[in-house]
């Protein structure tokens, strides 16, 4: 659905975007991440063809971002870094008029109004001027917008920043629903928990080039090792005694507790456990550690920086 | 094109929706457009009440009223313009040109939607101001003006604001910030203002006749016809939102300019057979079109000449013949003429006269440029009716009078003047991926190219026959 191919932008000597290859296919997530300045408005700008590629290109929704940038803008939905709304019209007149921009009939304007003002919860607020809108109630209208003509990509620029937590919770739920409508979605986001608990796929965006891309879980495995897995025992066990065993590395050890990191789990795991127990380890639980997309996205910024990021935080 | 419309009046409509709900603007807006006619009405009466009381000349009275209106109607248009200043501009700075530029909105709606808006306002209000002004005026008993003066008034507040407008938006679109942009606005109200002065000076010496002035609203109009092209030539999402801040850049700018004079050339020789080459290519068509139309100019000049001069001739009085001659005494003498005007007055006259070509060809996108080009191309042929008319062969006149140094003349001015002429088509020609100072860059490289490269050797060589050969040649067909 969005298909992108050393896709690079140059301004006068400074290449803001350099080299993006990406693929999200339909109904998948993915999340762009990086620093502020690092590529991910732009790469934005040139998927809804608001700015043109220096060099490769993009198709998005079967549309040429370099050819056919307004039949490409009737399949995108876009909310922007900033809402972007005008204070003085209502929230009624607003969607209205981007439905309008759609030429969506004005039947269908009224009912997709309708429904985003109600799902937002700001049909209370529909006939106020924007200009009265607190932060959320305006990044809820601004989301509103780009549902309006129900576009098959989105691209979200930071939906929930600004919002409380309720709200952004809502907005979640929301992007969870377009997934599930095989909705293709890409998330601009600083917040690596709802890029973890939304995304499919993320990609991490530094000086203009992706520096890691791929499924949540295989750059999980591929920037932070193979799973770790912590064994703990239920009376103190001396670890020394443990044989070797193919495909278990050993990261730590203590009296009570075990940490490995093995390749293929459910291979090998069995082994660990029959081989502890047979040495007379005494098991009480095995439980895989907690590996988060910051911890991921921690370390591959601080290896672009050359370990500027400070190991514990990772 | 029903669509098309409605897209533009989308954009319009929510624009002048913004504007009568922003009380900051509607206030002063009302207060001009209706309460400006009381003053000027109060004015009009007292200063008319003081001319009759001291017996001033009838023509102010006369004229007092249209002038009013014309003042009237341009307040409105002045303030107003801070409204189209921020079309552009002021969305961005408030961050809502995104949303709309992500829709799918073409960009000549977003730009015709965005113009529409900016000029209703103003003019309107301006009709709204005069209305008010006429109807004082009819109260007070005082002289309403011919129905003919009025639509011309109108005429020229709609032209003038459409301008005003149309430049305004241009500058919106160039500038980065709102701030600048009101800076820029001097660049605008005060060449209109000093536009109004002339055509306030013919409304009141041309008096109810002044046809001139329907010339000008012609002229504006095409003007303004031009800066829209302009403007949507050089409309690009992309440019938008790619600069956040202006930056005055002379090394790069005259970095840009010096590439583009050089091409690819290392040396001089090297320079005229590859990059003055490729500029003399690009002036195929226009020097197609510049030679046509002084054959057309000279045409006109010489059949005007020798159909209307005769008459002129006989109607002339004793006076204006004698003045005539005295004119012609004071001519220089063919026989001394390399004494009295020099080879470089000569030289740096034609030089002048194509950099005030080029000059004029940039304000107005080649049109003032062209027409003194053509001025010249139909004097030419108005001096060969001349010799028509007295009885001389205008063919001598052109083989040994004009041909000799027009040899390298007229090639220089027809090279100079169809590389304006592709300057001003370029400017409004939509042109991807460069920006409208670009383009303005490499269109004056390749005026420079052509005009060094050229144009000045071809005047040099000009000048130097025109006072040494040109009066000789003259001379013996004189005899």
């Amino acid at each position: 659905m969005i298909e992108t191919n050393d896709l690079s932008k140059q301004f006068n000597d400074y290449w803001a975007v350099d080299g993006v290859t990406l693929n999200v296919k339909e109904g998948q997530i993915l999340a762009l991440l990086g620093q502020n300045g690092a590529g991910k408005t732009t790469t934005i700008r040139m998927i809804t063809a608001l700015l043109s590629p220096t060099r490769g290109w993009a198709r998005v929704a079967g549309y040429d971002v370099a050819t056919q940038g307004q039949d490409l803008r009737m399949s995108v939905g876009v909310l922007t870094e900033q809402h972007g709304l005008y204070m003085r019209m209502t929230a009624y007149e607003y969607l209205d008029f981007f439905g309008q921009a759609y030429s969506l009939s004005p039947q269908v304007r009224k009912q997709r109004s309708d429904y985003l003002l109600e799902y937002f919860g700001l049909q209370h607020a529909a006939k106020r001027r924007v200009g009265e809108y607190s932060k959320g109630m305006k990044q809820k209208l601004a989301l509103a917008r780009a549902l309006i003509h129900e576009p098959p990509v989105l691209l979200l620029d930071e939906p929930t920043s600004a919002m409380d937590p309720e709200s952004a919770q809502l907005v979640r739920n929301e992007i969870e629903r377009l997934r599930s409508s095989k909705r293709t979605i890409v998330l601009c986001t600083h917040n690596l928990n709802e890029a973890e608990s939304l995304a499919d796929a993320v990609a991490i965006i530094y000086k203009g080039k992706v520096l890691e891309q791929g499924m949540l879980t295989e750059l999980k495995d591929k920037v932070l090792g193979n799973p770790e897995f912590e064994v703990k025992f239920a009376k103190p066990w001396n670890g020394d005694a443990l044989k070797p065993i193919d495909g278990v590395d050993i990261t730590s050890r203590s009296e009570t507790s075990l940490k490995v990191r093995v390749k293929r789990p459910q291979e090998t795991n069995p082994i660990l456990l029959s081989s502890l127990t047979l040495q007379g380890a005494s098991i009480m639980a095995l439980q895989e550690s907690t590996r988060t997309l910051e911890q991921a996205y921690l370390k591959v910024m601080s290896d672009a920086q050359g370990g500027a990021i400070n190991a514990q935080q990772i | 094109m029903l669509n098309r419309s409605s897209k533009i009046w989308l954009i319009a409509k929510r624009e002048l929706r913004d504007q009568l709900r922003d009380w900051r603007m509607l206030t002063p807006m009302l207060i001009l457009a209706l309460g400006f006619p009381f003053f000027m009405n109060e004015v009009s009466y007292r200063t008319i009440n003081f001319i009759n009381q001291f017996g001033g000349p009838p023509i102010i009275v006369d004229r007092l009223v249209p002038a009013s209106i014309f003042i009237i109607g341009f307040f409105p248009v002045t303030v107003a313009l801070v409204i189209a200043l921020e079309a552009f501009v002021g969305e961005k700075e408030r961050g809502t040109i995104e949303p709309l530029l992500s829709s799918p909105l073409n960009s000549k709606d977003l730009y015709l939607g965005k113009l529409l808006a900016g000029a209703s306002t103003p003019i309107l209000a301006s009709y709204l101001s005069i209305t008010v002004y006429l109807i004082l005026v009819s109260r007070q008993q005082l002289q309403m003006p011919p129905i003919g003066i009025i639509a011309q008034l109108f005429a020229l507040t709609t032209a003038h604001g459409i301008l005003m407008i149309s430049a305004a938006i241009i500058v919106s679109i160039q500038s980065t910030s709102i701030k600048s942009a009101n800076l820029m606005a001097s660049f605008i109200v005060v060449p209109v203002a000093i536009l109004m002065q002339s055509e306030a000076g013919m409304l009141f010496w041309e008096g109810d006749d002044a046809r001139t002035l329907w010339f000008i609203v012609i002229g504006i109009f095409v003007l303004s016809t031009l800066l829209i092209r302009l403007g949507m030539a050089h409309f690009h999402r992309e440019y938008l939102l790619g600069r956040e801040i202006d930056e005055l850049n002379i090394r790069q700018l005259s970095k840009s300019f010096w590439q583009a004079f050089k091409g690819k050339a290392i040396s001089v020789r090297n320079w005229y057979s590859i990059t003055v080459r490729e500029s003399l290519q690009r002036l195929r068509t226009p020097l197609l079109v510049t030679t046509v139309l002084a054959i057309a100019a000279f045409a006109v000049g010489y059949q005007w000449t020798i159909t209307n001069v005769p008459s002129m001739l006989e109607r002339a009085s004793s006076q204006n013949v004698t003045n005539f001659t005295e004119l012609l005494k004071k001519s220089p003498d063919l026989q001394t003429l390399g004494r009295d005007i020099s080879v470089t007055y000569l030289f740096r006259h034609n030089v002048r006269t194509m950099v005030i070509i080029l000059i004029l060809g940039i304000v107005s996108f080649s049109v003032l440029g062209m027409f003194i080009y053509l001025i010249n191309a139909a004097l030419i042929g108005g001096v060969l009716g001349v010799f028509q008319i007295i009885g001389l062969s205008p063919l001598n006149l052109f083989l040994y009078g004009i041909l000799p140094h027009g040899i390298f003349e007229l090639p220089a001015l027809l090279l100079a003047s169809a590389t304006v002429l592709r300057l001003g088509i370029m400017l409004v020609t939509p042109q991807l991926g460069k920006s409208m100072g670009d383009i303005f860059i490499e269109l004056l490289a390749d005026w420079a190219k052509v005009f060094i490269g050229l144009v000045v050797p071809l005047l040099a060589v000009a000048a130097m026959v025109e006072v040494y050969v040109t009066p000789t040649l003259l001379l013996s067909i004189l005899k």
